[in-house]
């Protein structure tokens, strides 16, 4: 492992897994709310080209993000009107979702291949940066990255903390007992689908704008999915699911320059490794029957129809 | 304001009719789609749906083509829906498919070059046996350690991707291919190919296989014992169980039957119409059939013909690609659009609509 | 007298092919405890969800302390004083107690708070109940608490209760009617509705009985007699089910040890559970909900495996056996929930008569399916046991309670077991169902077969079992014989008032 310098590495990782992270903390949300959602590589790769074609046509990035968190909220509200006014079944939703997302991405970003998208800038001065050590790992990123493990630090809060997260919570626990007390299962669960699918449109946009940075066909990889595995290998907790993303980060990371440092290990092992690894851990964690379950929200992927 | 009001049986007549109409939706929603491309929807839909049957330039090449890509599907889309309808997310087919296909022509490649007739079948069996084996590891890690088997199963197409790469550019390699990836050529050698078996028809052995999966499953939904502990499962899990449906011999039953389809599905492919294993021989067949199940309701006779329909999509896609210039993602699209109709009409063969005030939801 | 808190005048709601209340008026006085009578299906729930806001009236008015009453969600009837208490609880297992009130409430207090108004509240009330707890691992009783002081915390004018006895004990009952009265002599109304007569005689000031969605009678509980009342109710007057005494035979069922860890994570674990079942009896099993009974009919289907030992058939060890085995030899269950457990909703009868009968009845031959025989059987129970349904084409979802229930029920007498194990046979079905499925009980006892009744209806019990033994918390009493037994010795074997432990000065009722 030498010529590996581990202050590049952790860089590295917290730039590779920002992507998988925004996307699982919004899936976390969805799924607290009791739904199933498994669109998510649908609605990161709409939010990488909406994101790409924006931040090329406005030369901002800025724009670029939003416009991708709009274009996976777009995205995702087909989901919510599907599952929730018309009660079809959340798990074949969520697979249209992302085949129709793949399709309808590689259409919109047919111009675009190939291309460099504007520089989206560092936050902090360089002074701050060119502190040894601690000065690229807290102070050399752009302000998504920041932006991400502050989202992650609100859920945290507003699940732990507020009103509006005890709702949600009780909605995903048992949607005929919100129903009962008079909550609106239906618009809370709108609202967080449509969080969800910002969160994943940011973090595809977050890949094409940054992490690539350009567009190319399916670029999402299987980004999506292993979101989804993150959400269960963190019980649905988002201080867990922020572990998850970055040790898959540090694995996507690592392999990366494995190959690039060309040591004795087959390609093949190393482009599997992210995948691998993600389905090992989900194995440990679903192993382990007690505690996950009582996390596990009870509704999850239950259809609601309010009968009177 | 309109409310739903659930039936108390299923509609059998909305059943049958709302695949149509989402058929029809979509053509009209693609047409607003082709028109946003900048073309004539009508021109376009006609070139999708209509030319690669009937436009005399087109249909003697067209025609075979329906039942060469509709093959595939259907067969992969019969052990889906088995497991569909049991409640077992299988949506890693694509990986199976390609695992199928690597063994199949390795079984294949390692006799080469000799021509002795049971290297077919012996590539069969090993392609259904490599799919077999591929959807064990879910089916095995969701019995052993309650796994979910969605995530495990499509993420081993990625792993599946990995391996079919390093198939076609190391191990499986045309020694005397000079260096380009890519095996040797099973199609243009005796014993290893799946020839045309009917000229003009696009008949191979994997269509053939398709139809007697068709047969199968409709006998083992509606006559056996098995389909109806599928069917129960997938309704009611608490009453499957009650009923003395071991959900273990369940799960691997449905994963281990639609892995076998995919890999057969896989091989039939990879020694036919593909020709030989590539970087990417897989064009995504195995997550088409996701959409072909549904489509065909989860029925036998209905994926037959959501298959056939499917196929015609890509021919009529990649015809629209050529005349039109349409991108062939448009179709990936257009396929993505029917599934969400079709989504959204279920609704109507549980439920009533009704038009008025009602629960204060 | 004093001026109406709540009136009703007229209220009507339709639903497709029913009308579910018929211009129903009454008035509730303040401090008033007032009955609501009547069957499953006379339309009691829907007066209520009409009154909290869950449903709006087709027609009628409601006027509260004066002022039209119109609640468009529960939200405002909270905000206008009426609280309720729901019969299948609506409570959150995976959140704690005070999330749980939080829930309930309009602007909770900061948490530190609330969780000290509600030892304050449970403690004024004698109603114990530890904030910090989750929900999941209370027992039934202590849940109703958590929905009880929720609505006390709003300082509510009218209280709903949905069936509150259901759930409890008989102490656990006497500590109820403590509060409900402590409540009603502060000045809060109390809408109580319930089928219990004893329990109206006992607490009501007046009561209003519905039949089929109208208003068919109001009386003074106190004046009138427990039968009268019941005829007003059910329109006519019931047989009790009969039978003749047959002496016991030989022990067909035996259970020893039977321990089984719960499959789900709010389960209850069955702890040595021992008895014996004798040719021709009925041992009826109590317990409140939520003490094992779900568990115990899952050990003796086959769902749940044990060792081999714990249950003996006729001598043949058959605990590890699964249901299909155990139904050869045979041993049937009906479940307590219709619906996705003892029959699939979406599937046709016919479909559904072979989910366990497809073994004694031979309705397959190598896997392959006798979908003509299975038609046959299920037009064989549909006839015989007077379902009322179009056809056995028809999907079970469509059925009402009672006749989903007598179809299974009557599915597994006319396999001729020679145990049939019953959970909450009559759980939700109307009182000629019930009398009709009490009857094929009986009848198949005095034919020989041997019947475990598990019920939380103790005179349902009473009536038809020859030993009585209680599930509580998993373990089960010796049995005893029915006949003679008290409410208050049932109580007892119950396991009395549960985790009452802080209130035992206060009430006189609770052993010590």
């Amino acid at each position: 492992m030498m010529g590996i310098d581990p202050v590049t590495l952790i860089v590295a990782l917290i730039g590779a897994s920002t992507p998988i992270l925004l996307a699982a903390i919004g899936e976390l949300v969805v799924e607290k709310s009791g739904v199933l959602n498994l669109g998510v590589e649908g609605m990161m790769i709409v939010g990488a080209v909406s994101g790409f074609i924006i931040a090329i046509n406005t030369g901002s990035p800025w724009l670029g993000f939003a416009a991708g968190a709009v274009g996976g909220a777009g995205l995702s509200l087909i989901f919510a009107l599907l599952t929730q006014y018309l009660l079809s079944n959340q798990v074949a939703t969520g697979l249209a979702l992302t085949l129709f997302g793949l399709g309808l991405s590689s259409l919109m970003g047919e111009a675009y291949t190939g291309i460099n998208p504007p520089l989206t800038p560092d936050l902090f001065p360089q002074a701050l940066r060119d502190i040894p050590v601690a000065g690229p790992i807290l102070f050399g990123h752009d302000l998504v990255i920041y932006l991400s493990v502050l989202l992650v630090a609100g859920v945290w809060y507003a699940l732990r903390h507020t009103r509006m997260g005890l709702i949600l919570r009780a909605v995903g626990e048992s949607h005929d007992a919100a129903h009962a007390l008079g909550y609106k299962v239906i618009r809370i669960r709108i609202c967080a689908i449509l969080f969800g699918g910002a969160c994943a449109g940011l973090g595809g946009a977050y890949l094409s704008l940054v992490r690539v940075p350009s567009w190319t066909e399916g670029m999402t990889a299987g980004a999506g999915w292993i979101a989804l595995a993150i959400v269960v290998f963190a019980s649905w907790k988002p201080w867990r699911a922020l572990i998850g993303a970055y040790l898959f980060g540090g694995i996507a990371a690592l392999q990366l320059r494995l190959q690039a440092a060309e040591i004795n290990i087959p390609v093949m092992f190393l482009d599997m490794s992210p995948y691998l690894v993600t389905i090992i851990v989900l194995v440990i964690i679903s192993s382990d029957r007690g505690r996950a379950a009582l996390n596990a929200p009870a509704a999850l992927g239950k259809v609601f129809h309010a009968s009177g | 304001m309109f409310r739903l009001e659930k039936r108390p049986m299923p509609s059998r007549v909305w059943i049958l009719a709302t695949p149509v109409i989402a058929v029809i939706l979509t053509m009209i929603a693609g047409g607003i789609m082709f028109a946003i491309l900048g073309q004539d929807p009508v021109e376009a839909i006609r070139i999708i749906f209509l030319d690669p049957l009937f436009d005399e330039r087109f249909a003697s090449f067209s025609r075979p083509q329906l039942l060469v890509k509709a093959g595939p599907l259907i067969l992969i889309a019969i052990g889906l829906a088995l497991g569909f309808r049991a409640g077992i997310w299988n949506i890693g087919a694509e990986g199976q498919y390609i695992i199928g296909a690597i063994c199949g022509a390795a079984f294949g490649l390692a006799f080469y070059p000799s021509e002795n007739p049971l290297i077919f079948p012996g590539m069969v069996l090993a392609g259904l046996f490599g799919g077999w084996a591929w959807a064990m590891i879910p089916a095995v890690l969701r019995t052993r350690f309650r796994t979910n088997e969605i995530l495990v199963s499509l993420l081993l197409v990625y792993v599946a991707e990995a391996i079919l790469a390093s198939a076609a550019t190391g191990f499986l390699r045309n020694p005397d291919g000079r260096g380009f990836p890519g095996s040797r050529n099973l199609s243009q050698h005796p014993g290893t190919d799946n020839l045309e078996l009917i000229a003009g028809t696009g008949m191979h052995w994997g269509v053939v296989a398709a139809f007697i999966a068709v047969i199968f499953s409709y006998v083992l939904l509606n006559r056996h014992l098995m389909g109806y502990q599928i069917k129960l499962a997938g309704q009611a899990p608490r009453a499957a169980k009650f009923a003395g449906v071991n959900p273990t011999r369940l799960i691997v039953l449905c994963l281990g039957v639609s892995g076998a389809l995919a890999g057969m599905a896989g091989l039939f492919e990879v020694a036919g119409p593909a020709g030989q294993i590539s970087i990417d021989f897989n064009v995504g067949y195995g997550f088409t059939a996701i959409i072909v199940a549904f489509l065909g309701r989860l029925h036998p006779v209905g994926i037959l013909l959501a298959g056939l329909l499917m196929a015609l999509t890509y021919i009529g896609g990649e015809l629209a690609q050529l005349m039109l210039g349409i991108p062939a993602s448009a179709i990936q699209a257009f396929q993505g659009m029917l599934l969400f109709f079709l989504l959204a009409l279920d609704v109507l063969s549980n439920y009533r609509v009704r038009i008025g005030r009602e629960v204060a939801a | 007298m004093t001026a109406p808190l709540l009136e009703i005048a007229g209220l009507t709601k339709a639903y497709p092919g029913v009308v579910a209340n018929d211009a129903v008026s009454f008035a509730i006085r303040p401090g008033e405890v007032h009955a609501l009578l009547g069957e499953n299906g006379a339309g009691k729930s829907t007066l209520v969800k009409m009154i909290y806001g869950l449903v709006r009236p087709d027609a009628g008015s409601m006027t509260l302390e004066g002022r039209a009453f119109t609640p468009a969600e529960p939200r405002a009837a909270r905000a206008a004083g009426v609280a309720m208490v729901f019969q299948h609880f609506s409570l959150f297992e995976a959140l704690n107690v005070a999330e749980n009130v939080a829930l309930g409430m309009e602007d909770p207090p900061r948490p530190r708070d609330l969780a000290q108004q509600i030892r304050e509240v449970s403690e004024t009330y004698g109603l114990p109940l530890d904030p910090d707890r989750l929900v999941g691992d209370l027992s039934a009783g202590e849940r109703q608490r958590v929905e009880i002081i929720r609505c006390l915390l709003q300082d509510p004018k009218l209280l709903i209760m949905d069936e509150p006895t259901s759930v409890l004990t008989p102490q656990e009952v006497e500590i109820l009617f403590h509060t409900l009265r402590k409540l009603s002599a502060e000045g809060t109304a109390i809408l109580y509705i319930s089928h219990k007569l004893e329990e109206i005689r006992a607490l009501c000031d007046a009561a209003t009985i519905l039949r089929l969605g109208k208003v068919v009678a109001e009386c003074t509980p106190r004046e009138v007699s427990a039968a009268h009342m019941a005829e007003l109710m059910v329109g006519k007057s019931l047989a009790a089910p009969a039978r003749a005494a047959t002496p016991p035979g030989a022990v067909l069922l035996k259970v020893t040890g039977l321990s089984l860890e719960p499959a789900t994570p709010f389960g209850t674990p069955l702890r040595h559970i021992g008895m014996e079942l004798r040719a021709g009896e009925i041992l009826g099993i109590g317990g409140v909900a939520g003490n094992g009974q779900d568990e115990l009919l899952a050990a003796l289907s086959g769902e749940a495996r044990t060792s081999p030992g714990a249950i003996a058939l006729a001598g043949a060890q058959i605990g590890a056996l699964g249901p299909n085995e155990r139904r050869r030899l045979g041993l049937l269950c009906a479940p307590e929930e219709r619906l996705g457990h003892a029959a699939a909703p979406d599937m046709s009868l016919t479909e559904n008569a072979l989910l366990t009968a497809r073994l004694r009845q031979g309705l397959d031959r190598h896997g392959f399916l006798n979908w003509n025989g299975a038609q046959a059987y299920a037009e064989q129970v549909i006839a015989k046991f007077d379902v009322r349904t179009p056809g056995a084409h028809v999907a079970a979802r469509a059925l009402s309670g009672g006749n989903l229930q007598k179809f299974v029920i009557g599915r597994e007498i006319m396999q001729a077991p020679r145990v049939l194990v019953v959970n909450q046979p009559t759980w939700g079905v109307d009182a000629s169902a019930a009398a009709d499925i009490r009857q094929a009980l009986l009848d198949l006892a005095q034919n020989g077969a041997a019947v475990i009744c598990i019920s939380q209806d103790l005179d349902e019990l009473l009536e038809i079992s020859d030993r009585f033994c209680a599930l509580n918390e998993g373990r089960l009493s010796a049995p005893r014989p029915a006949r003679g037994l008290s409410m208050e010795e049932i109580g007892l074997m119950l396991g009395g008032a549960h985790d009452m432990h802080e209130a035992d000065g206060e009430m006189p009722h609770v052993p010590a």
